[in-house]
């Protein structure tokens, strides 16, 4: 299934129309919603966290070159290698070459959004390498061929029945829809891909610039096994995930874990610094660091929308937008979705492929609100807005319309005479009481009628002596 | 005091019994009231469709109008945030920017103005009946207000007021949004309808005539009781 974020107002209307996929989304996002808002209760100076949290991403971001280096070089002293991929194909050549170099015919990969985003799985299907996702939420929906529709929870578009009927077709175990007996299918399956696999590959959620350490949260142990248990392990990053000190670690892990499941801690965080040491037990042999870009030396490049590189993809944007609570996830045609998908697809996709996504917003403002980080988030899909504008994207017929309206109402008397004319019009027509039928509005909602007398008129009829004109 | 009203053109146009309502509820409240002629609109519609440079004359032209105001106080708070909270983003001539700081601190929502800076609850309205109150998006993620309705509504007399589930959901209105996305927008309007229903009230009450006019709009066309009632007509009419 082949979404392309150019088909957003199809695929919403579709989906919204979807009362099942509707009540679904609602459902998981009010409970993760409610989840958050009762452990962020418990910390009265989180507004003070996220500022710092602001702050301090703020630092990573502007001095990203220096910050990057300074990982690239610590994660070298600590015995790793460090690879800088410009895109998704470098990116992907570069694991590929690893696996042939080690003749892994298969990988055990746990969640990571940058390889969503450059399309891993695929790349190393096409090369012969068998790709194993290893998270639950994952393993899902790679078994049913599709794409994630939440940043922190892929599956969260099916329901637990929906999960048994797939997993009885693809490999014919009994129906279950109970969800602790289709956990532990998975988890037997996957143990022996576990044991096999010459190559683990993980995402990162921070990475220290000082000490080469790369953190990884979850709930589920995969992460953890895919990490030590493989001779050799890879980790792909995009650029903005570092941060600059170790001590920094902290406030992020805690406005990560309660921003994204209401969780105080997740079950596991790895820290890991560099492949086993000499004296060391366990852990892989080597460790690679991806450093990705793929588009976002651009973003950088723009003060505007600069801030959407702060993102740390806890999902709470996602949760609490009402356009996303209706559409879900695979509206967006893209692995980013909800407001911080519709900032970043339209940056590393193209304008022009995405250009129905900044406007996919109510500005309602409360992605901005909840985002641990303090991403302007609805300021910046405005920013995307004027992007389009300036580049003449929008169609000829809106472009006029605005200078119409523009000149009408720097223009005091214009604005008078188009008012008194509509009126008379209307009043000719016959039709003064009779609301508008406006296009797009009208076919499930009242417009309202013109006024009789507008405000201004009452005013110039009845203000008081002694009152400015 | 000398407060200029700020009229949206939203207002001016298909509601000025709000406009004529806050101009009553000023009088009580004993201040002088001036309505600068000249003003149209704030430049919001195209500032949200991503046209600056139209907006920006406007912004330009608000200054103009208001420059010289002692008090600014509006009757929305997507408006007022135009003004507090976007002007500064586009403005970026010095001379101007150094003009708009000081008119954004002169400017208010009514209801925080009549509250927080008048200092005044209780304007001796009268309304038997049971109310709801919408939190508008603007006004409350932007400016931040949502105790000075509240107080307002509370004060007045025989009314009742039962807070809905989520009132500070957007109910879906977003300007151009809703002709662009009508579906989602829709469906937007249908569940801040449905928690409107759940608290059984008569009114459902909110300080954006836009906000009204998507929840009324729907209401109606659904043939639901529900009537919208912006604060300052609620209080206005009930002096």
């Amino acid at each position: 299934m082949n979404r392309t974020p150019s088909q957003f107002k199809i695929l919403a209307s579709e989906n919204v129309a979807d009362r099942r996929l509707r009540r679904t989304f609602q459902s998981a996002t009010s409970h993760a919603l409610g989840q958050r808002a009762q452990s962020v209760q418990l910390v009265p100076e989180w507004e003070d966290l996220r500022e710092r949290a602001h702050r301090i991403k703020e630092e990573a971001v502007e001095n990203l070159d220096f910050y990057l280096e300074k990982l690239e070089a610590s994660v070298i002293r600590r015995g790793g290698r460090v690879f800088w991929a410009r895109d998704a194909s470098e990116a992907s050549s570069y694991v590929v070459d690893l696996c042939r170099r080690l003749q892994a015919s298969t990988v055990v990969k746990s969640k990571s959004m940058a390889a969503e985003e450059i399309g891993l799985t695929d790349a190393l299907e096409a090369a012969g390498v068998e790709p194993v996702e290893t998270d639950l939420g994952e393993f899902i929906i790679q078994v049913a061929g599709e794409t994630p529709s939440h940043i922190i929870a892929p599956a969260l578009h099916m329901t637990r029945q929906q999960i048994g009927s797939l997993f009885h077709e693809k490999f014919g175990i009994p129906y279950t829809d109970v969800p602790a007996e289709l956990c532990a299918f998975a988890r037997q399956r996957l143990r022996r891909e576990f044991l096999s696999a010459r190559l683990g590959i993980s995402g990162v959620n921070f990475a220290a610039a000082d000490t080469g350490t790369i953190a990884i949260v979850e709930n589920e142990g995969n992460a953890r096994l895919c990490t030590s248990l493989p001779r050799v392990h890879l980790a792909i990053m995009g650029l903005e995930k570092v941060i600059p000190r170790f001590s920094d670690l902290p406030l992020f892990l805690r406005l990560l874990a309660r921003s994204s499941t209401g969780q105080r801690q997740t079950s596991y965080v790895s820290m890991i610094s560099g492949p086993r040491r000499e004296g060391e037990w366990d852990g892989p042999e080597e460790f690679h660091l991806v450093l990705l870009d793929n588009g976002r030396s651009d973003i950088l490049a723009d003060p505007r929308v600069r801030r959407s590189l702060y993102c740390i993809r806890c999902g709470a944007c996602l949760n609490t937008c009402p356009i996303y609570q209706r559409v879900g996830g695979h509206s967006y045609g893209s692995v980013y979705s909800g407001p911080i998908g519709s900032v970043l697809t339209p940056l590393f996709q193209g304008l022009e492929v995405a250009k129905d996504l900044p406007f996919a917003s109510s500005l309602c403002g409360s992605c901005s609100n909840i985002c641990p980080v303090k991403i302007d988030l609805h300021h910046q899909l405005l920013w995307l807005r004027e992007k389009l504008v300036s580049g003449r994207a929008t169609p000829w017929q809106e472009r006029l319309a605005m200078s119409l309206f523009a000149a009408g109402m720097k223009d005091p008397a214009l604005y008078r005479m188009g008012s008194a004319l509509l009126r008379l019009l209307l009043r000719v027509s016959g039709r003064t009481d009779r609301p508008f039928t406006v296009p797009g509005w009208s076919p499930t909602r009242d417009f309202p009628a013109l006024a009789a007398t507008s405000f201004k008129q009452w005013w110039e009829d009845n203000r008081q002596p002694g009152e400015g004109p | 005091m000398n407060v200029s009203l700020f009229i949206p053109c939203l207002v001016d146009q298909f509601f000025p019994s709000v406009g004529i309502n806050l101009v009553k509820i000023l009088r009580k409240a004993g201040v002088s009231v001036d309505y600068p002629r000249a003003q149209t609109c704030c430049g919001q519609p195209a500032f949200n469709s991503g046209y600056h440079e139209e907006a920006i004359q406007l912004a330009r032209r608000f200054l103009e109008v208001f420059g010289e105001a002692e008090t600014i106080v509006s009757p929305s708070g997507s408006c007022t945030s135009m003004v507090k909270v976007f002007y500064p983003e586009i403005l970026q001539d010095p001379d101007l920017r150094r003009q708009l700081r000081e008119v954004t601190g002169r400017t208010y929502e009514f209801s925080d103005f009549l509250v927080n800076v008048m200092g005044i609850k209780d304007l001796g309205a009268t309304f038997p009946h049971r109310v709801t109150y919408h939190d508008a998006c603007h006004l409350f993620r932007e400016l931040g207000v949502h105790r000075a309705p509240r107080e307002l509504i509370r004060h007045v007399r025989a009314i009742e007021l039962v807070e809905m589930e989520n009132s500070d959901a957007c109910c879906g209105f977003g300007g151009t949004f809703s002709v662009k996305f009508p579906e989602i927008s829709t469906a937007m309007a249908q569940d801040k309808s449905a928690a409107i229903l759940k608290t059984e009230a008569e009114y459902v009450v909110a300080n954006d005539s836009s906000c009204l006019m998507q929840i009324g709009g729907y209401l109606s066309r659904q043939g639901l009781p529900i009537k919208p009632l912006h604060l300052a007509d609620l209080l206005g009419e009930n002096l």
